[in-house]
């Protein structure tokens, strides 16, 4: 239960994350969520869309080093602690967190979090097993709830 | 004796340090192994208040000691009791006449166990029979002013572009476009290899990438005995020559 994120290299010069937005823009992708990695010589902007599979072959066809990544997408529920949680789970598997980001539903009492970790399945389990809800794919890609 | 480029950043550590070079005391210096200027020269000599001597060889002659110069600093005599030098043009191999640049060739004539004949060094220079004030009659060449193949001398170390992607080539993370790009930051020589990360490369982690960057870096380092940096840039990034590839950028200036 992964769901695809956008990955997408960013060269650090002027203009590029406009150049990626617009691309997107052009092809009436619409974006869920994104976070941003940023090095002194580079960037790592990382997207949640509608479309995965066409917004990675219009990014690519305009040149840019893209990719589609497995995560892991749970729901928290949006009060102090919630994530925490979850996070628990996690590490108790012996799993680490490569990065994470959040971003909020449009259900007042829940928070989404996407996780990229190293072996999804451990992770799944150990999030299952806990009783954290996993969301799918398809109810990102499409309206959030 | 020392690569000139040490020589600088010892003087200038001197310097940092507070001390003054009368508290040293070296009287003269010889230095090569590397491309090095006259202006270089000057300044080794008044950050270390010493003379300092230019001296030319190569491993595969004896090393250094083939020529080296006298007090008066104008070119490197050749010790022509053991080798015989000529200047030859490159491409037709022909030997060019007194004072001509062309390809420096050594014959040796008392080695025994690696005697070589007619040597190509590959370094460019010129001899001349003028007289020397002094009193040496032995044929003088002047500095070598570059190569006749690629090779680069980063910090006195010889490498070959050829050796870099042979690095690259064995570890295969990489795409087989790459950059080799040497400067000189304060004294001292750097190389940065730029080198395009393949189609199907995990990128999406930082840690990914730096990973990736210092295999690399530690690969050429035990290798090729060199520190580099290593930059890993998205594919088709590099600019793709017609005909040969441009594989060296040197923005040294010397």
């Amino acid at each position: 239960m992964t769901m695809k994120q956008l990955s997408v290299f960013v060269e650090n010069k002027p203009g590029t994350l406009a150049e990626i937005t617009g691309i997107l823009g052009e092809n009436a992708i619409d974006m869920r969520a994104l976070s941003v990695a940023d090095t002194e010589r580079y960037g790592i902007l990382r997207l949640i869309v509608d479309q995965p599979q066409k917004a990675e072959a219009a990014l690519k066809e305009a040149g840019f080093k893209v990719s589609l990544t497995d995560v892991i997408a749970i729901a928290v529920s949006n009060q102090p602690g919630g994530l925490s949680q979850a996070l628990r789970y996690v590490a108790k598997a012996g799993i680490a967190v490569e990065y994470m980001y959040a971003f909020v539903s449009q259900k007042a009492d829940t928070a989404y979090v996407i996780l990229r970790v190293q072996d999804n399945a451990k992770a799944i389990k150990a999030l299952e097993e806990g009783g954290i809800p996993l969301i799918r794919g398809e109810e990102v890609y499409g309206k959030l709830g | 004796m020392l690569h000139p480029s040490y020589a600088l950043f010892l003087g200038e550590s001197l310097r940092d340090m507070g001390m003054d070079k009368s508290q040293i005391s070296l009287k003269a210096g010889v230095f090569g192994a590397e491309p090095w200027s006259d202006e270089m020269r000057r300044k080794i000599e008044d950050l270390l208040g010493i003379k300092a001597y230019d001296i030319y060889g190569l491993s595969e002659v004896m090393g250094p000691g083939v020529a080296f110069e006298c007090s008066e600093q104008t070119g490197m005599h050749v010790n022509e009791d053991h080798f015989y030098p000529e200047i030859i043009d490159p491409d037709t191999g022909e030997v060019l006449p007194e004072g001509e640049v062309g390809e420096l060739v050594f014959t040796c004539i008392t080695k025994e166990a690696l005697p070589l004949i007619r040597y190509r060094t590959r370094d460019i220079a010129s001899l001349t029979r003028e007289k020397c004030s002094c009193g040496r009659t032995l044929i003088k060449m002047k500095k070598p002013s570059g190569r006749t193949d690629d090779m680069l001398i980063i910090r006195g170390v010889n490498v070959f572009p050829s050796q870099v992607e042979a690095v690259l080539l064995e570890l295969g993370d990489t795409a087989p476009h790459y950059m080799l790009i040497v400067d000189r930051v304060d004294n001292l020589d750097t190389l940065e290899i730029q080198v395009e990360m393949k189609e199907e490369m995990e990128f999406d982690a930082v840690r990914l990438i730096e990973e990736t960057e210092a295999k690399i870096k530690s690969a050429v380092a035990s290798t090729l005995g060199i520190s580099a940096k290593v930059t890993l840039l998205p594919p088709k990034s590099i600019a793709r020559s017609e005909g040969k590839a441009v594989r060296v950028i040197d923005k040294r200036k010397i």
